[in-house]
């Protein structure tokens, strides 16, 4: 920001909002340094640190498969060993759960900022979901590990992973922006959140494939918007063929992911102007 | 004349408050209906984002009304009034936290504000991390923090430790960086509320000499919010006196404090002082009373007897490093006692308990001379950043009379220290 002697500033109610999007341009360094801090302190006073990433979709991943697998007795998707069928999806998955609450809980633990500086309020649940970004992108690796320990080779489609990483992303910003909000005014949510991310594990495909999931439940299992995308990360990382459900449900959760964006950017902006006095 | 660098033209800003409407239910259905009401309003608002009021009963509260006026460039302005005159709202309304109702605002420079010194530090993250941090939320650049770096480092005297993570930092080094990142700053208009209420007196007059350094060397803007007077009228040369929301005088500082003590005089802080706990306070004072030592309310005191203030504090959180800071001033804003939890270790803010505390502190006989004093509160933590602690202010007052000596009030000194002449002859 430079500072030219004419530099001019009004202050008028409703102005806030024309300026907007000019605004966070403006303010895209602090972006930058709070997305940075997110991520230093994540694992800061930690004795393993940055393997937390790691060791989670690891174990989640080892009594899936021995669940789902071995008890269970249920099919895996393609040519994929079970344990890779399940990364596949763990993955995606455990990128929401973590968006998903430090986004609805970034601004009313950032509320010492809110209420004494302004900068556009997006900026923190924005720099929380880049924060849990980089923990996926370091769970990743251990796909690749999986994938030479299983001497599995990927197919094709692999190379339409990065389409799916800008889709998982929508879909936790979209989701974790709008709770972020409402937690400003209701606290409830920081009690319906871990609920979500407890049920949501059991009720998305992340242990099975959602083909057993029965045709007459399909259309209102795809509701969840997280069945499309892990559907999709599964497709692109096991195989198979890409077949009508997998493109129903993937269009099914990109439409639903767009709306929620859409409306839980203007629920953002209506309430934005409030956090300071009622945070 | 140069143009106003600041404009503040019919400015509002107004909340709704709701009141619990008291009624008496007469039949269980009547409550199950009431609370369902609630709960709809509340969903209702969950989806489409209204206002969050709690009461049945919703009023207009105007928190500042129909403000104007005009700053120009190089001014130094001290903002003064009452606890809840609205000074608070015009800061962050200026700083752009929180937007007006009505009313306009033409700003013609970069403005940062300091409404709390060290906003954003980061416990876990070194001194270094934190120097970047917090200055680019005050509005600093990567680039200009760079240039700076050294001279940040230079003024806060913490070389030794900028990579120790600054929740290891003792208070005083603590405020000192934060006061550096922040004095480093080069906005042309740079607000200040109550930066003064944390750190000793030494680290106090390092604030106010910068503070000075910038409005009259540098010639920027400083709009100051602060209760200590004598640093008012010491920084700035015009002042603006708020009062319940509205503008009530602008001028000359020295004007704007002699119309402040005249109306200040005047109001009802007297020898009890109650208020409801806030709930968004961490620790709160909510009441506290003068009494002589039979524990009896009193508003007028001999030189002879001691007098007990007796505070009621609430902690809803326990705050690491919080400490009191009382002070006892005449009508003048002259300091005549200044004391902290720290002058009897151990700090007896450590030991406080979630729920209402009582202190009882007590000012020895023959200490004050005859007058009027008016007693000063505030509690301060190193971490205040994170934790909201209350700054009561002037909250009681009381007189001293002496009317058992011969002297009486003709004795002109500031103590009421008596002196024995005892005889030694052989």
């Amino acid at each position: 920001m430079s500072s030219p002697a004419n530099f001019n500033l009004i202050i008028e109610p409703g102005r806030i909002e024309k300026n907007y999007w000019g605004d966070l341009w403006r303010y895209r360094e602090l972006f930058y340094i709070l997305a940075w801090r997110d991520v230093k302190v994540r694992y800061k006073q930690t004795v393993i640190g940055v393997l937390w990433s790691v060791i989670r979709p690891l174990l989640t991943m080892l009594v899936f498969t021995l669940i789902f697998s071995r008890i269970a007795n249920l099919p895996s998707q393609g040519t994929a060993p079970y344990a890779i069928m399940v990364y596949a999806g763990m993955l995606p998955w455990q990128f929401f759960a973590s968006a998903l609450t430090e986004c609805s809980n970034s601004l009313v633990s950032n509320s010492n900022l809110i209420s004494k500086v302004y900068f556009p309020r997006i900026i923190v649940p924005a720099s929380t979901v880049i924060a849990s970004f980089v923990d996926f992108l370091i769970s990743f690796v251990i796909l690749f590990v999986l994938m030479i320990f299983y001497h599995y080779s990927p197919p094709v489609q692999i190379l339409l992973l990065p389409f799916f990483l800008v889709f998982v992303f929508l879909t936790s910003f979209s989701l974790g922006l709008y709770f972020a909000a409402v937690n400003v005014k209701y606290r409830d949510f920081r009690y319906v959140i871990p609920f979500i991310v407890q049920l949501g594990l059991y009720i998305s495909p992340v242990g099975f494939s959602s083909s057993i999931v029965p045709d007459k439940w399909r259309i209102w299992y795809n509701l969840n918007p997280m069945v499309g995308v892990i559907d999709g990360f599964r497709w692109c990382i096991t195989g198979g063929p890409f077949t009508k459900e997998i493109v129903t449900s993937m269009s099914m959760s990109l439409s639903l992911s767009i709306i929620i964006m859409f409306f839980a950017i203007i629920y953002f902006r209506k309430t934005e102007k409030t956090f300071a006095d009622i945070i | 004349m140069p143009d106003a660098i600041i404009k503040v033209d019919n400015l509002g800003k107004s909340y709704l408050i709701g009141h619990e409407v008291k009624q008496s239910y007469a039949t269980m259905r009547d409550v199950v209906t009431q609370k369902a009401k609630g709960i709809a309003k509340g969903v209702k608002n969950v989806f489409g984002g209204g206002q969050l009021i709690s009461g049945g009963e919703i009023e207009e509260f105007w928190a500042l009304q129909n403000v104007s006026f005009e700053i120009k460039p190089g001014e130094a302005v001290g903002i003064i009034g009452r606890n809840g005159a609205g000074k608070s709202t015009l800061l962050k309304i200026l700083s752009r936290i929180t937007e007006p109702t009505i009313g306009r605002i033409e700003l013609r420079g970069r403005v940062a504000s300091l409404l709390e010194v060290g906003t954003g530090f980061h416990g876990e993250l070194s001194g270094r991390e934190n120097i970047y941090l917090n200055g680019s939320i005050l509005g600093m650049s990567r680039s200009e923090i760079k240039n700076k770096f050294d001279e940040i480092v230079e003024f806060s005297g913490v070389e030794n430790f900028l990579d120790t993570p600054v929740k290891r930092y003792s208070s005083g080094m603590y405020v000192r960086l934060a006061f550096a990142v922040a004095a480093h700053l080069e906005p042309e208009i740079l607000v200040v509320d109550e930066v003064l209420a944390v750190g000793d007196a030494e680290f106090q007059k390092k604030c106010l000499g910068k503070m000075n350094d910038i409005s009259r060397n540098d010639g920027r803007t400083v709009l100051f919010v602060s209760h200590n007077l004598s640093a008012v009228k010491q920084l700035c040369t015009k002042g603006i006196l708020l009062n319940k929301g509205k503008l009530c005088f602008s001028g000359s500082s020295q004007e704007a404090i002699d119309k402040y003590l005249e109306t200040n005089l005047a109001s009802e802080i007297s020898n009890n002082f109650a208020r409801i706990k806030e709930n968004n306070k961490d620790i709160q004072l909510v009441s506290a009373k003068l009494s002589d030592s039979n524990s009896l309310p009193r508003q007028q005191f001999d030189i002879s007897e001691d007098i007990h203030i007796e505070l009621t504090i609430n902690c809803s959180k326990i705050v690491p490093n919080l400490y009191g800071y009382i002070a006892i001033k005449n009508s003048q804003e002259e300091v005549y006692i200044e004391s902290d939890t720290f002058d009897y270790l151990p700090n007896s803010l450590e030991n406080v308990t979630i729920g209402d505390n009582s202190f009882k502190i007590k000012i020895r006989s023959n200490v004050l001379a005859y007058g009027t004093y008016t007693v000063y509160l505030s509690f301060v933590s190193s971490f205040a950043d994170n934790f909201n602690v209350d700054i009561p202010g002037d909250i009681l007052k009381f007189t001293i009379v002496d009317t058992e000596t011969q002297r009486g009030h003709g004795r002109i000194s500031k103590t009421s220290n008596l002196l024995k002449w005892e005889i030694q002859n052989a």
